[in-house]
């Protein structure tokens, strides 16, 4: 399987990076998306701009209560840091579940959030944790909430010419457990369905649930009304039961050859349990 | 255009297109066809190299993207003709059936006691997780990581 052809850059700076980007070419990080839709010729990009050799976009750090991840940060960068194993949990354990080893030796947390495949897990954690994106282009820059980035399969807020060059996730507190729950489609390390939860627990009492979902809808979706359902009760096995059972209401789930949309659904309230009773158990 | 890289300790300097993958570089321009193009797709593992000190799939993964970067392939484990430990446990083990996976389950699982001298069972089929073979059941590659574990590789 050979890709067309293409012109390949691999920019010394961002500045230039993004100047090639603002003309028409293809970013390109760690690939692990990409280059098999390239050889499939599902995409075929003149032009490629490498970014995964920028050492500026390659850092995790904490800084006003918040961790701050560079865009081209590996999978196992970031599944495998102190910093975020200790103040994120959640999205370390995202991160050591995606693909494989190799895969999670080249793919990036900036790469995947952008390419947004409905499947992927990284959209399921950045929902729960309410995760923010600093977008760059040539001569802009913003940051955009979770919520408001993931819009369909494969789209996101990105305007032509903009890259992810940040991800922005907040360190937990004592009171919070989380926990990400897959169902793993076996040849590739997709979700077919995948639940990331946070919750908060004080004296007993849920304070605030964040449940974030994918790989059943068109994009990563935060189930809000579950999180409303666990609000101020205790968490016990029933409570978990009724609020997770609303999980996929009003959704159009994904329907394909590894789950039918009827039993994605289904998985998704199973997952969603499970998920919910492994974050409880590692509240104070 | 240009490529500057060394694979297996010697430097390499070739012109390659930018769509040429590292797979097809690696057997084809240099001649080591010891890491095998088995699914193409990133999901079976028989092409994994180690890049940098990291295992890596090398048919997704442009020959230009390795511009610079320290290629170890199957045929540079060996020193002086004596086998890396790893391979010598795959030997002992019985790890390889048909052969045809066994290049890649060696480089990924010596990544495995690279980054964990000690695993457990289970972290040695997660770390074997992007390598597939369908002759061995796996139990005889798990037996060969354990055993190259138990021998300090």
């Amino acid at each position: 399987m050979i890709p067309q052809t293409f012109e390949y850059t691999a920019p010394k700076t961002l500045e230039e990076a993004l100047q090639i980007i603002a003309g028409g070419g293809k970013p390109l990080s760690g690939g692990m998306s990409l280059i098999p839709m390239m050889k499939l010729r599902l995409a075929a990009p003149d032009h490629l701009v490498d970014l995964g050799r920028l050492k500026d976009l390659h850092y995790i750090r904490e800084e006003g209560g918040a961790l701050h991840i560079g865009a081209t940060t590996t999978h196992q960068d970031v599944a495998s840091s102190a910093l975020v194993r200790g103040k994120c949990p959640l999205l370390a354990q995202t991160a050591g579940g995606v693909g494989d080893p190799q895969v999670r030796n080249r793919g990036t947390i900036g790469g995947s959030v952008a390419h947004a495949d409905p499947s992927a897990d990284y959209p399921a954690a950045m929902q729960a944790l309410e995760a923010k994106f600093v977008l760059k282009g040539a001569k802009s820059e913003r940051t955009v909430a979770a919520a408001d980035f993931f819009l369909d399969t494969f789209l996101t807020a990105l305007e032509p010419g903009e890259i992810v060059r940040e991800v922005i996730v907040p360190v937990e507190d004592g009171s919070t457990g989380t926990h990400y729950e897959k169902v793993v489609q076996k040849a590739s390390g997709f979700a077919v369905v995948g639940i990331a939860v946070r919750i908060s627990r004080k004296a007993g009492k849920i304070v605030w649930a964040r449940v974030g979902v994918t790989g059943l809808a068109n994009h990563a979706y935060r189930a809000t009304a579950v999180e409303k359902g666990l609000a101020g009760t205790s968490g016990g096995a029933t409570e978990v039961q009724n609020a997770a059972a609303v999980v996929a209401d009003g959704i159009e789930a994904n329907s394909d050859l590894h789950a039918s949309a009827e039993y994605r659904k289904h998985l998704a309230v199973v997952h969603t349990i499970r998920a919910l009773l492994a974050a409880l158990a590692r509240t104070a | 255009m240009n490529i500057n890289l060394k694979i297996n300790g010697k430097t390499h300097s070739d012109d390659v297109e930018p769509r040429l993958l590292l797979i097809h570089y690696l057997r084809e321009v240099v001649g080591l066809t010891g890491p095998h193009v088995g699914c193409e797709t990133s999901l079976c593992g028989a092409c994994t190299v180690e890049c940098d000190g990291k295992a890596v799939k090398s048919c997704t993964m442009f020959a230009v993207q390795a511009d610079g970067a320290n290629v170890t392939t199957i045929e540079g484990l060996a020193v002086d003709g004596k086998l890396h430990a790893m391979q010598e446990a795959f030997w002992n083990e019985h790890g390889a059936q048909c052969g045809f996976c066994t290049p890649g389950m060696i480089m990924a699982s010596k990544q495995i006691l690279d980054r964990n001298p000690h695993p457990t069972d289970e972290e040695i089929r997660m770390g074997l997780e992007g390598n597939v073979c369908r002759c061995t059941g796996y139990q005889h590659i798990v037996n060969a990581v354990r055993a190259a574990a138990k021998a300090g590789a």
